[in-house]
């Protein structure tokens, strides 16, 4: 390539041809009309949402704030939120994606109205949003927000880096808004095998999209684990051994190593499919002695710790609501942890159970069947310890709780067809068919979704210092839980009938009413979608009733709950000592959790950066300018994210002091409302005068 | 001559036949469900649902579609396999669960001053020996299962009959299979014909992306895959249609690249050879290339000119048996156009498809 070729063509393969609606008015066919303005329809919401949010962001002079108080905030609780944000915005473009395919299979019997390109376009972007931008982002939100106050600390080990990985990951999830917009997505699934997704058969951007959205957001993965993994070693309150952690930190701590390995892999999977596609090497290619298997093997070296590190945190967030709502101390802490520890050992051993049909012997196959089967004994181990933590327990029917109970009710269900996908000899029967779909969406849903919806209802009024409407959330819980059974419990006969995943359409009248069942249970998930929306809605309007100032609104065990609701940006005036498990549930029951401190010190927190915003925009434009060749952009913008980076090196002064006069008076108005609060029995939990103050009960008596 | 069966009391969607005596040592094997009548009570709800729905979505339709409904060994045991996990599995790991869960949130729900209240009680060893114990006993006897039945159902293993396995080379398209029969030197697009009681061995490629072969009724699912050859060996107990397909996503025309395995009495099936004989186009390079063009069976025969298709079909005759190593090789070496000499037997082999029979050789063995 010469210097010239590099400005040959400015806008690289951008073209016309490119936009959503071009191919309709050129061959303006039923099928390219129909598919066009389903293109055009999506797209514009895209520009719209786009168009509609910088106006009113400019009319509410709200760029400033944006700016200062949460773009370049280096504060954990922020990015946690922002974090959940791209989350909620990606579930629901991803929700409405599956309602559509949904509705193109009941329609489907020989024909229905999508074409299969475009179908494939759906099922590949669903799926990478689900996975990459909607589990990844919402954990990674929640462990975020909750991690650094549940283990006693100010925020996490490196505040920056954490603003850095929330750009990556707004990059990517970027990335893939702007294929609606320009261009096609690939339409490879959200694994991307190769060859199809290599330059022979699919000579478009969209696999190109796929790579590097999957690369800013596992970059942005692999930085997000190191540092929760560092911030749990490192940052513990005094006297918060290992061992006294509550189990949501262990989890988290699990999936920030899982990150660490397993991202790897699937990096220099897509950069080697990316080294195929731009500079004709021949990793995965069908000649010159390319291989898809190595693909397939590095893939799901990837892609199995991964499921481990979406269900950990949820199994985390269980534990902490069953043990809460249930009033009682988490039974078999220890079993516990060595379950979560085993789980995330176990998950490196089984990635070939993804590719039993590859063709090799039986005895590589009934190794890894088996040893898939081994992750149903620590899973297992902590169904049980949830029960009997409930067991003599007083168990309170709230939304987390009824998330919880929906979850251990349907994961059951899908562990059992876990094991049955595990035995390669039935393996060899439903692989690929919808009977897989089926599987993986029930332990996703029930595991991952709940277990995120229900931190979201219990760690919401402590971040926004308001309870979420209860009823609303009920409704929610309900549509959500009997719209996943509707949607995928049909789907498990479809694929025993031989259906096969990722089908626009069938000819065999057998699989519609089944499909037409699945079809109304998507719907209604999406009303359940809607709930949640208007529970936002209708909590944020009547919020005054439902302050929680004092910051425990439901009667909680671990730190996070003792400070005020919204916590202070340092978290705690001054760090807890802490001497076992539960460390506030013992503070509340010897009196020692609302004392005024002895003395107030200085406070260092980090100071704002705008690296966060600087690489996300970086990365963007550099991805951006890969998926469409436009070099001039890519160099550009390579020379500006390590220039960047060495600005940053020589920023000296990075943290800001806050007085302890400041944190005094902060804190005594919090004790204030302290003394001046009621403290409420459980019964009382739902209703307006739960202000956050618990009541505790005598010794062995039900508060 | 012995029929090869599994034993079968009953069967929906499909007449009722009269019990065989079986020489496979497939069907004899327990557990076969079906042999079980004290079994299928225990399946609980679960498997009854599964029949359920499967009959309720109708047995109008001629062929059959699912591994619970089988028309072959394979299947057959493939099908008690899932009914002894599932059924191991709604009783010991569903069944307390369900019971306990509803138990415990319901008499220890808050509000409830008739039962005892343990705020602190967190620990008991006797608990935690039953949470590890109930699990780790179920997963072995689970595991002993699978380690048995995956090797049993290796779909590499040749199915023990007293006949010589029919040979079937089968090569996946853009957006059909073509299958070769090299013995009998015809070759099938849209129809895989099968003599019943007689094993069926198939050598399988692909010529473009990663394909997954599967016929739901007769057995196991596996990938074909451009440069490489897997194998997959099936048998048909009794005459019937049986859906056929690709289940790995591989493109526009993927949903449509089906085709009918029709089991025969072998009478019929000599008729059949008969048939595809006599109408068969030559598989020359011209008709190689249309069907190596991406696109559905009706836009092959299209595209065909002279072709003379029977329901959808397309036959072919005089084809070589050295045509399938030529196209592993091809496909190995990018280059989808195969010279003339594939296209013939007798020598006038290229080292290259030499070296591609040895290696589908070796991997037979």
């Amino acid at each position: 390539m010469n210097t010239g070729a590099l400005f040959d063509h400015p806008l690289g393969r951008l073209e016309w041809a490119s936009l959503p609606f071009w191919q309709m008015f050129q061959h303006p066919t039923k099928d390219n009309i129909i598919n066009g303005c389903i293109d055009t329809g999506a797209a514009s919401l895209v520009v719209i949402g786009a168009v509609l949010l910088v106006a009113l962001l400019t009319k509410y002079r709200l760029w400033r704030p944006l700016w200062s108080d949460w773009m370049t905030s280096p504060d954990h609780k922020k990015i946690g939120i922002m974090y959940i944000v791209i989350a909620l915005v990606m579930l629901a473009r991803a929700l409405i994606e599956a309602v559509l395919m949904r509705t193109q299979q009941a329609f489907g019997l020989d024909g229905g109205f999508l074409s299969s390109s475009h179908f494939a376009q759906l099922f590949s972007t669903h799926g990478t949003i689900m996975i990459f931008f909607m589990a990844m982002p919402f954990l990674t939100g929640v462990i975020n927000y909750v991690i650094p106050m549940q283990i006693g600390a100010r925020d996490v080990s490196f505040p920056v880096l954490n603003s850095i990985s929330l750009g990556l990951t707004a990059a990517g999830a970027a990335l893939v808004m702007i294929s609606l917009v320009i261009g096609k997505f690939s339409t490879g699934g959200w694994s991307g095998y190769p060859p199809y997704t290599g330059l022979d058969f699919s000579p478009g951007v969209g696999p190109d999209y796929w790579i590097w959205s999957l690369t800013l957001a596992g970059l942005g993965s692999t930085l997000t684990g190191i540092n929760i993994a560092v911030t749990i070693y490192k940052e513990r309150a005094p006297g918060m051994k290992l061992m006294h952690m509550p189990v949501f930190t262990w989890t988290a701590l699990c999936t920030a190593l899982l990150m660490i390995y397993a991202m790897p892999p699937l990096t220099v999977a897509t950069a080697q499919l990316a080294l195929d596609r731009y500079l004709g090497f021949h990793f995965f290619t069908n000649e010159l002695g390319g291989n898809v298997m190595h693909f397939a093997n590095l893939f799901w070296l990837f892609g199995h710790p991964e499921v481990y590190i979406l269900i950990l945190p949820a199994f985390g967030v269980y534990s902490e609501t069953i043990s809460t709502f249930s009033g009682k101390a988490l039974f078999g802490y220890r079993s516990l942890v060595m379950a979560t520890m085993a789980i995330a050992i176990l998950s490196f051993t089984v990635w070939l159970h993804h590719f039993f049909t590859m063709g090799q012997s039986a005895n590589i196959n009934a190794v890894f069947g088996i040893a898939s089967m081994l992750i149903g004994i620590p899973t297992g181990v902590k169904i049980y310890d949830w029960l009997w933590t409930m067991f003599r327990g007083r168990v309170r029917l709230t939304v987390p709780m009824v998330y919880a109970l929906g979850f251990i009710v349907l994961f059951v269900l899908g562990g059992m067809s876990g094991i049955l996908l595990a035995s390669p000899a039935i393996d060899y029967q439903v692989h690929n068919t919808v009977f897989l779909v089926a599987h993986f969406h029930n332990v996703a849903v029930p595991g991952v979704l709940f277990g995120m919806l229900s931190a979201y209802h219990f760690w919401f009024p402590k971040a926004f210092g308001f309870r979420l409407d209860e009823r609303w959330g009920k409704v929610s819980a309900l549509c959500w839980i009997f719209g996943f059974m509707g949607a995928f419990f049909p789907l498990y006969a479809l694929g025993i009938m031989g259906m096969p995943r990722r089908t626009v359409a069938y000819a065999d009248p057998r699989y519609a009413p089944l499909e037409w069942v699945a079809l109304g249970g998507a719907l209604l998930i999406l009303v359940a979608l809607l709930a949640l929306l208007w529970q936002l809605r209708v909590s944020i309007k009547n919020r005054d009733q439902n302050r929680v100032f004092i910051g425990d609104p439901w009667a909680g065990r671990s730190l996070e709950w003792a400070s005020s609701a919204p916590p202070p940006e340092y978290n705690f005036a001054v760090i807890p000592v802490v001497e076992g498990r539960d460390a506030f549930t013992t503070a509340k029951e010897s009196g020692r959790a609302y004392l005024p401190p002895e003395t107030y010190a200085d406070i260092k927190l980090p100071k704002n950066s705008a690296m966060g915003p600087t690489i996300a925009v970086i990365g963007f434009a550099l991805a951006f300018g890969l998926v469409w060749q436009i070099w001039w952009l890519v160099i550009l913008m390579f020379m500006a994210a390590i220039a960047s980076l060495i600005i940053r090196g020589f920023a000296r002064d990075t943290t800001r002091i806050i007085p302890a006069a400041d944190v005094r008076r902060e804190n005594e108005r919090w004790l204030d409302a302290v003394a001046r609060a009621t403290a409420i029995s459980r019964a009382d939990e739902s209703n307006s005068t739960n202000v956050g103050l618990a009541l505790q009960a005598a010794d062995g008596g039900v508060p | 001559m012995q029929l090869s069966a599994a034993t079968r009391t009953s069967s929906f969607c499909a007449p009722v036949s009269p019990q065989r005596s079986s020489n496979h040592p497939l069907s004899r094997s327990p557990p076969d469900a079906s042999t079980k009548s004290g079994f299928t009570k225990a399946l609980g709800h679960w498997a009854a649902l599964f029949v359920m729905v499967l009959i309720l979505c109708g047995c109008a339709g001629s062929t059959h579609l699912s591994f619970l409904d089988p028309q072959g060994p394979i299947a057959a045991a493939q099908r008690s396999h899932f009914y002894w996990v599932l059924g191991i599995m709604a009783v010991l790991v569903a069944g307390p669960i369900f019971v306990l869960l509803p138990l415990f949130v319901w008499r220890y729900r808050y509000g409830n001053t008739a039962s005892r209240y343990k705020p602190k009680w967190q620990y008991s060893r006797l608990l935690e020996i039953m949470s590890w114990t109930g699990p780790i006993l179920i997963v072995i006897v689970l595991a002993s299962f699978v380690w048995r039945d995956t090797h049993k159902l290796d779909p590499y293993k040749p199915l023990a009959s007293g006949q010589a396995p029919l040979q079937v080379d089968v090569i996946g398209y853009d957006w059909k299979w073509l299958f070769i029969y090299p013995d009998l030197g015809i070759a099938s697009i849209g129809t895989l014909a099968l003599p019943t009681a007689r094993p069926v061995s198939l050598h399988l490629t692909s010529a473009t992306v990663m394909q997954s072969f599967f016929i739901p009724s007769l057995g196991s699912q596996i990938y074909a895959m451009g440069g490489m050859v897997t194998q997959l060996n099936l048998m048909a107990s009794e005459p019937g249609a049986s859906l056929g397909e690709n289940t790995m996503y591989s493109g526009g025309g993927f949903y449509q690249q089906k085709f009918t395995a029709h089991a025969m009495v072998p009478a019929d099936f000599e008729a059949w050879v008969g048939k595809v004989r006599a109408t068969g186009m030559p598989l020359d390079s011209r008709n190689l290339q249309a069907i190596a063009r991406p696109g559905t069976r009706s836009d092959l025969i299209a595209a065909l000119p002279d072709a003379r298709s029977t329901d959808g079909d397309v036959y072919f005759n005089g084809v070589s048996r050295s045509l399938f190593p030529a196209v592993v090789m091809a496909t190995m070496d990018g280059k989808p156009a195969l010279p003339d000499s594939a296209f013939y037997d007798a020598g006038a082999s290229t080292p290259a498809i030499d070296t591609a029979s040895r290696i589908t050789r070796e991997h037979a063995r």
